[in-house]
């Protein structure tokens, strides 16, 4: 093992990982990108690589811009290691994943998180029917098969990535049921609060609103101000129920695509049992780090939205700077000038920031639900039963578990982990960042028992 | 009310199909997409009951977050249907409450 | 020590009525099932320090049959056993329940019989007055709990608290780590010293036996030997997917066996030790408790288990059983 000591491995090949790959090659480092997938480009630029071009035509020139990106990745030297899975990683750099052969690992004088996002959870009566997903997980079967909905489809909730999709299913010809947007419009107002950085990202704010009046444009029913939201359906999603203008209104439809903003997917981080604080413009956790998104005195930076929400373009300036932190902690010459101008993109690419995380901040009752509301969807645990492991002395997430399991299954936490936080933290009345999270523990991934038995390191 | 799948996948002329087995019944779907895409895009319904309520359950996040979307493949229970690309021959079953180790130990058949 | 043998066999002998206890009052089942289990092993040599062990057992504290079976025998009871095990021991009296819900049920049970479980508190200190009988339970951020008896049941932490009160409690850990895969259907009828099938489905692998100070993590070399090991004992978990890993620290006493121990110098205050909470929690629940509490006098089978015999500066002690 180690003989072979790269000089960075990076862990995601998302826009953070690919940009990080490529500055690092470009200093002269050693690098391995590992990823789940079997191709580069993470959620939001997969498959990018070999996208048809009437794909690409429905998806945008955002996701075109990917592809440049991915060109100068397959070009910088960086050793992809696809199918991946990364079960267990320590603070002195040494990686274990399981691929197709058995388990294996590999050691790094500096790794690089890039894990990116995941859908914020949507726990609302019914979520857990087929025939509800998340309107993320639609889009990937829009970008990864091309798959688009058979037949009537609703799209639920609140981000961008809503209104997104919405639009390119009206490129892709695809009829919409209806638009059920829980953003108010007296959240407007305080947003505007955040315009000071609006001002800079005009670029993105405009572009933003373009959508919205094209989807607008497109005679697509749209109910804004809406709450309340609830699946319809016993075996299977027959439509959506939610309030609206004071009134109770249903829209019938087999397919109801939800989100409410995308989380950092923090299961490593949190393995290393780094800090962790609660962050409350985004509702959820996020490690602590240093400017470059280094974890504490270790090796380990974390970059992109695995690090906060911060979108494509920033991560891959995220993931830069971090490989310029490694490289002059390392002795290797500092790099002022290229620092300051990345730093400038940075700060562009990430004016916005603020003001969507007013403006898209999820309804409390979407985050926060009623009793019978399934929470852990593994192990079927409602947010009531929750609620009553506090009656008993339950302090936190990782204490549900021993009082009934929730959190213990496949997804190891996943899905419920923030849902978990905020219903113990509401009853107790205490502030989310007191009530702490799951321990997550290796594997980080669920493994076959099998795959060791053929190990090769 | 629904009679038909929740997506399709318009087909290309030169598409590069495959045939897959889905209880008992053979799709053609086009290749190097995942097992889910493939079921979502050609049959409908569940693809599993869940293990304590055995309540209906199909893929819900597409990346390998949430493991809704878990059937057996190839005799192999509890495999991520999201993360695993569907392959000539393949055969897929639906999943009914916690997956079955029977039979796996001698090699026969993955019954019950 | 045969005593503790003996302690243990009455304690899984109460097990039953206590469970049955606890779900009449809480209506939480603590999963226990008491149909006999098995000792698995690899080699005729550990097979046979097993039967010499089982039978030093039953010969010193009575009651504790057990009976040696060759592998075709255990394939009978546990048909998915794998080549690697040459034989193994049978003992009817073994069992399991669940950890994790006789914990709810005793907070449950607890709560409904009037109790205030006050949780997330750092008890600092603990202070006596002794003219009026009394504890007080001091917090770091200065809270005080007062009472006339108190019990130091804390673990790790138990040997700094109870010294407060005269008791002398020394206490030493290892690590165990130990394996959950996901929920399976059932095919594990027994549970075995290497792997058990709980009610819900899931496969518990373990434990190690780590002298590694205070360190709960896990770690990858006994990740993959438990995994190897249990897929030696079961090939069809091959198949099954291993979702948590998890690292635990034993409290123990130098020796191993419990220590439960009124204060001689402060009548009243009491001091627990011991890390098989779940077996002898019936026993602890109807022995222990009640003496404890003030209701019956000091059971004679505790005398064995004072903390005083670590105070022989010559001894030593070994951890073998």
């Amino acid at each position: 093992m180690a003989n072979d000591v790269k000089d960075l491995v990076v862990i995601g090949s998302g826009p953070a990982g690919m940009a990080a790959a490529v500055e690092a090659c470009a200093l002269g480092m050693t690098v391995s990108v590992l990823d789940e997938q079997p191709a580069i480009g993470g959620q939001i630029y997969r498959r990018v690589e070999d996208a048809p071009e009437a794909l690409q035509m429905i998806l945008g020139k955002d996701y075109g811009a990917g592809r440049v990106l991915a060109e100068e990745f397959r070009q910088s030297g960086a050793a992809h290691i696809p199918g991946a899975t990364v079960w267990n990683l320590t603070g002195d750099g040494v990686i274990d994943y399981v691929d197709a052969g058995g388990t294996r690992t590999i050691s790094a004088t500096n790794v690089l998180i890039a894990t990116g996002a995941m859908e914020r959870p949507f726990p609302i009566p019914g979520w857990t029917l087929p025939g509800v997903m998340g309107a993320g997980a639609a889009q990937i079967m829009l970008k990864s098969a091309g798959a688009q909905p058979a037949g009537p489809v609703v799209l639920a909730g609140c981000g961008p990535l809503l209104y997104l999709l919405a639009w390119q299913y009206l490129r892709a010809g695809v009829k919409l049921a209806g638009l059920v947007d829980t953003t108010r419009f007296s959240t407007y107002v305080t947003a505007l609060g955040k315009v000071h950085g609006a001002v800079t990202g005009r670029k993105d704010l405009v572009k933003g609103l373009g959508l919205i009046s094209r989807v607008r444009l497109a005679r697509v029913p749209i109910y804004s101000g809406a709450s309340g939201l609830e699946i319809l359906g016993e075996d299977h999603a027959e439509g959506i129920r939610f309030r609206h203008k004071g009134k109770s209104r249903e829209i019938p439809a087999g397919l109801v695509l939800l989100h409410q903003g995308i989380v950092p997917n923090t299961q490593l981080s949190w393995s290393l049992r780094a800090e962790h604080r609660w962050d409350a413009a985004q509702l959820c956790w996020t490690p602590v780090t240093d400017d470059a998104g280094r974890l504490g005195e270790t090796q380990i930076h974390v970059a992109g939205d695995s690090r906060r929400i911060v979108g494509a373009l920033a991560s891959a300036i995220q993931g830069r700077l971090s490989v310029l932190a490694m490289h002059e902690r390392k002795g290797g010459t500092a790099q002022p000038g290229r620092k300051a101008e990345l730093q400038r993109q940075l700060a562009r690419y990430t004016a916005l920031r603020p003001f969507l995380d007013v403006l898209y901040r999820p309804l409390d009752e979407h985050r926060i639900p009623a009793d019978h509301v399934t929470v852990c969807r593994c192990e079927e645990v409602t947010a009531g039963e929750v609620r009553s492991y506090v009656d008993l002395g339950c302090l936190g997430p990782n204490q549900t578990k021993s009082f009934g399991r929730c959190g213990m299954g496949p997804c190891q936490g996943r899905l419920c982990g923030l849902t978990v936080t905020e219903v113990i933290a509401a009853a107790r009345k205490v502030a989310p960042g007191e009530v702490g999270y799951y321990r997550i523990r290796p594997p980080i991934k669920p493994i076959h028992l099998g795959s060791f038995a053929q190990s090769t390191s | 009310m629904t009679t038909e799948t929740l997506f399709l996948i318009p087909q290309k002329a030169g598409q590069a199909m495959v045939r897959i087995e889905f209880e008992g019944e053979t799709l053609r779907v086009p290749d190097g997409i995942s097992v889910a895409a493939a079921l979502l895009s050609s049959s409908r319904g569940a693809l599993r009951t869940s293990i304590v309520k055995g309540t209906p359950r199909a893929p819900y996040c597409m990346m390998g977050v949430c493991f809704e979307c878990l059937v057996e493949i190839d005799g192999i229970p509890a495999r991520q249907g999201c993360m695993t690309l569907v392959r000539d021959g393949m055969i897929i079953k639906r999943q009914s409450g916690a997956p079955s180790l029977d039979g796996l130990a001698s090699g026969g058949k993955n019954g019950k | 020590m045969p005593e503790y043998a003996r302690w243990t066999r009455d304690a899984v002998g109460q097990w039953g009525g206590f469970h049955q206890e606890l779900l009449d009052r809480t209506g939480v089942d603590s999963g226990l099932v008491q149909k006999g289990g098995f000792w698995l092993g690899f080699s005729e040599e550990e097979v046979q320090k097993r039967a010499d062990l089982l039978a030093k057992i039953d010969r010193e504290a009575g009651g504790i049959p057990f009976r040696m079976m060759e592998a075709s025998e255990i394939r009978q009871y546990l048909p998915d056993i794998g080549p690697k095990v040459v034989g193994g021991s049978w003992g009817a009296q073994d069992g399991m329940a669940n950890p994790l819900f006789l914990l709810r049920a005793l907070h449950s049970g607890l709560k409904k019989a009037g109790a205030d479980i006050i949780s997330g508190i750092d008890v600092a200190a603990i202070e006596h007055n002794a003219a009026k009988g009394r504890f007080t339970a001091r917090s770091g951020d200065g809270q005080g709990w007062t009472s006339d008896r108190i019990v130091v049941a804390a673990g790790l932490g138990v040997g700094e608290l109870a010294s407060q009160v005269g008791i002398h409690a020394p206490t030493v850990t290892t690590r165990g780590q130990v394996l959950i895969t996901e929920r399976l259907k059932p095919f594990m009828d027994y549970p075995t010293n290497k792997a058990r099938q709980t009610a819900e489905g899931s496969v518990q692998i373990g434990s190690t036996t780590e002298d590694v100070g205070l360190d709960d993590g896990t770690t990858v070399e006994k990740i993959e030997w438990l995994a190897r090991r249990a897929v030696d004992t079961f090939p069809a978990l091959a198949n099954a997917r291993l979702v948590r890993a998890w690292g635990a620290l034993r409290p123990l006493t130098p020796d191993g066996y419990p220590i439960y121990q009124e204060s001689g110098t402060c009548p009243g205050a009491f001091a627990v030790v011991c890390h098989s909470g779940v077996t002898l929690a019936a026993i602890h629940a109807n022995v222990i408790g009640p003496w404890m509490g003030g209701l019956t006098d000091a059971p004679p089978d505790v005398v064995p288990f004072n903390g005083k015999r670590f105070l022989d500066k010559n001894a030593r002690f070994v951890r073998d059983h």
